[in-house]
């Protein structure tokens, strides 16, 4: 944006308008669907002005936003508690937002290193080429992002909630809403006196969103909009991490992968620093793995043997192995993201920002769940829980920058899953590459021709490549 | 060991079991299917095929990932809910 004139930007936010159907007044993203059977609330439920569910980064986010309003609120979470359930890599890029909602929270959570070194690197099943950003400046608070492991960072934030006010019920499963007329007024936990009534649901049960679902404003995924990850967290010794990966103290490494690391499937990898482990794993597009009949932990166990990781992980001793999905098709497939009653917010509303170089959740969950609980406090001020009023939640979020960050990188995710990216133009950046450092006594030859020779080898037409150029620069370059 | 089995690899993670599963599999469903994406994707490798068309599957070791019931191209082949609250996989590290 920021290269972007005035003119620019006002276009720009005008067509996220166009988009997300403000202009035409009435409820974007937020329609209800009467299409499923609705239950209403049974008599005698208990109250509550804000009902959360899910108490992950953008449960805890919206949970703590309401209860420091005054609101009595009540975080449900399904697991045994907050972040048993949670899988990310991961890296954590949201310290600047988190610290606006907690100042200085990096003193009391648990975290496992700063960030200040990012490789992006080119595979091939033999070789592989490296961009490697280190940067001193990302060692300063209130730092750039962290490597964190989700059940302790997400049950510390919970925690966080709590202290602001909040109830949390943990082993609650929310299975669906309750309803009067059109109007969302409460969820049915799966147990006996289960129907609690809320003015405001906000559901941020993750990718999955049984919630957004069951509530008419999430249709059913395409398996090629959602990738599976699967991770192990190695343990390893404090002072090889730091010697393995040139560290100081308490900085980290994020490492992503891109190209042959995940066979013929579209995908990529990841290796992250911890303060004595390293959380590693692929991640497989769910449609791909299923045409190529892949099986993700053979995938994880290719990764680990690739010549470039191998030395990165030896000796590590697995002391955890997991799995989760991702939403991976961005704009295309945000739910609606109100209703009366109701906002949805973190993966629940798939705003999961996945485009090659930018591998990032968990700083947009905890953005639209602080959105959500603004919005949730300003229609309590109102008394008006209708569409119409929660309608200002699309408005936070556009002023957080979230829907913006979408609607802006919507070419992103179809690009970046195309398979002349996934595997071609690594494979070609790694072969121009040898052919440029290897010696063999023959003439040198210059950079054009030695591109325009890989490229006929690898027969992909110069069109071709200027047409996927085309497509890189309105995906990422403006 | 940098590399283990898939059954060593599954034995770091804690599930405390629901009795009632949380996956329901119609085998007529899968004995016409030709595809079965379910066997390949699953991160634990709870889809087994049999020798007679059916399909043999496992709730217990589910890390309720969602990707078998996305994969799934056959309608209503797999029913699949949470299990109850506080069963299920509990993660510490992930």
């Amino acid at each position: 944006m920021a290269f972007l004139s005035k003119e620019a930007s006002l276009a720009l936010v005008q067509r996220v308008h166009r988009l997300i159907g403000i202009k035409n007044g009435s409820t974007p993203h937020g329609a209800p669907q009467p299409r499923r059977q609705r239950s209403a609330p049974r008599p005698g439920a208990e109250h509550f002005d804000v009902i959360v569910v899910g108490a992950g980064p953008a449960g805890s986010a919206a949970a703590l936003v309401a209860a420091r309003a005054g609101l009595k609120v009540l975080l449900l979470e399904r697991g045994e508690y907050p972040g048993s359930k949670n899988v990310s890599g991961a890296a954590f890029y949201g310290s600047a937002i988190l610290n606006e909602l907690i100042p200085n929270w990096w003193e009391q959570a648990p975290v496992e290193r700063y960030l200040t070194r990012r490789v992006l690197a080119f595979m091939t099943a033999e070789t592989s080429v490296a961009i490697d950003f280190r940067t001193t400046r990302f060692a300063e608070p209130p730092y750039n992002g962290f490597s964190i492991l989700r059940p302790k960072f997400d049950r510390w934030f919970a925690d966080q909630a709590v202290a602001a006010g909040a109830f949390l019920l943990n082993a609650a499963v929310v299975d669906e809403v309750l309803w009067e007329d059109d109007q969302v007024v409460g969820v049915r936990v799966r147990r006996d006196e289960g129907d609690l009534r809320a003015d405001v649901v906000i559901a941020c049960d993750g990718a999955n969103s049984f919630l957004a679902k069951n509530a008419g404003l999430q249709r059913e995924f395409h398996a090629h909009e959602m990738s599976l990850g699967v991770k192990e967290v190695l343990e390893l010794d404090e002072g090889a991490i730091r010697e393995r990966f040139h560290l100081h103290d308490n900085d980290g490494l994020a490492i992503e992968y891109i190209g042959a690391i995940t066979e013929e499937v579209s995908g990529g990898g990841f290796l992250y620093t911890n303060r004595d482990s390293l959380s590693l794993g692929v991640i497989g597009q769910i449609s791909s793995l299923a045409e190529h009949r892949r099986r993700p932990y053979e995938l994880l166990e290719t990764f680990k043997r690739h010549p470039s990781v191998a030395p990165l992980v030896r000796g590590g001793r697995v002391r955890e192995y997991s799995a989760h999905v991702i939403p991976e098709a961005g704009w295309n497939m945000l739910p609606k993201l109100y209703t009366g009653g109701m906002l949805v917010a973190g993966d629940a509303a798939a705003l999961c920002f996945v485009a090659g170089l930018y591998l990032e959740g968990i700083n947009y969950a905890i953005q639209s769940g602080m959105a959500a609980g603004e919005a949730a406090v300003a229609a309590h001020q109102e008394r008006d829980f209708s569409a119409r009023s929660l309608a200002r939640y699309v408005e936070r979020l556009r002023a957080r920058h979230v829907l913006t960050d979408f609607a802006s990188y919507r070419h992103a995710p179809g690009l970046v899953n195309s398979p002349r990216l996934q595997n071609l133009y690594p494979e070609l950046i790694a072969a121009g590459a040898e052919q440029v450092f290897r010696v063999n006594g023959g003439p040198k030859r210059k950079l054009l021709p030695i591109a325009l020779d890989t490229l006929r080898r690898a027969n992909i037409s110069p069109v071709h490549v200027l047409q996927d150029a085309w497509q890189a620069g309105r995906s990422f370059g403006w | 060991m940098v590399s283990i089995p898939l059954e060593e690899r599954m034995r770091t993670v804690r599930f405390k079991v629901d009795d009632r599963p949380h996956i329901v599999v119609n085998a007529a469903v899968c004995n016409n299917c030709s595809v079965r994406a379910c066997v390949y994707v699953c991160p634990a490798n709870l889809f087994v095929p049999l020798d007679d068309g059916g399909i043999l599957f496992n709730y217990e070791e589910c890390f309720e990932c969602g990707t078998c019931y996305i994969a799934c191209n056959q309608e209503g082949a797999i029913q699949w809910s949470y299990p109850r609250g506080g069963y299920g996989v509990t993660f510490r590290e992930a």
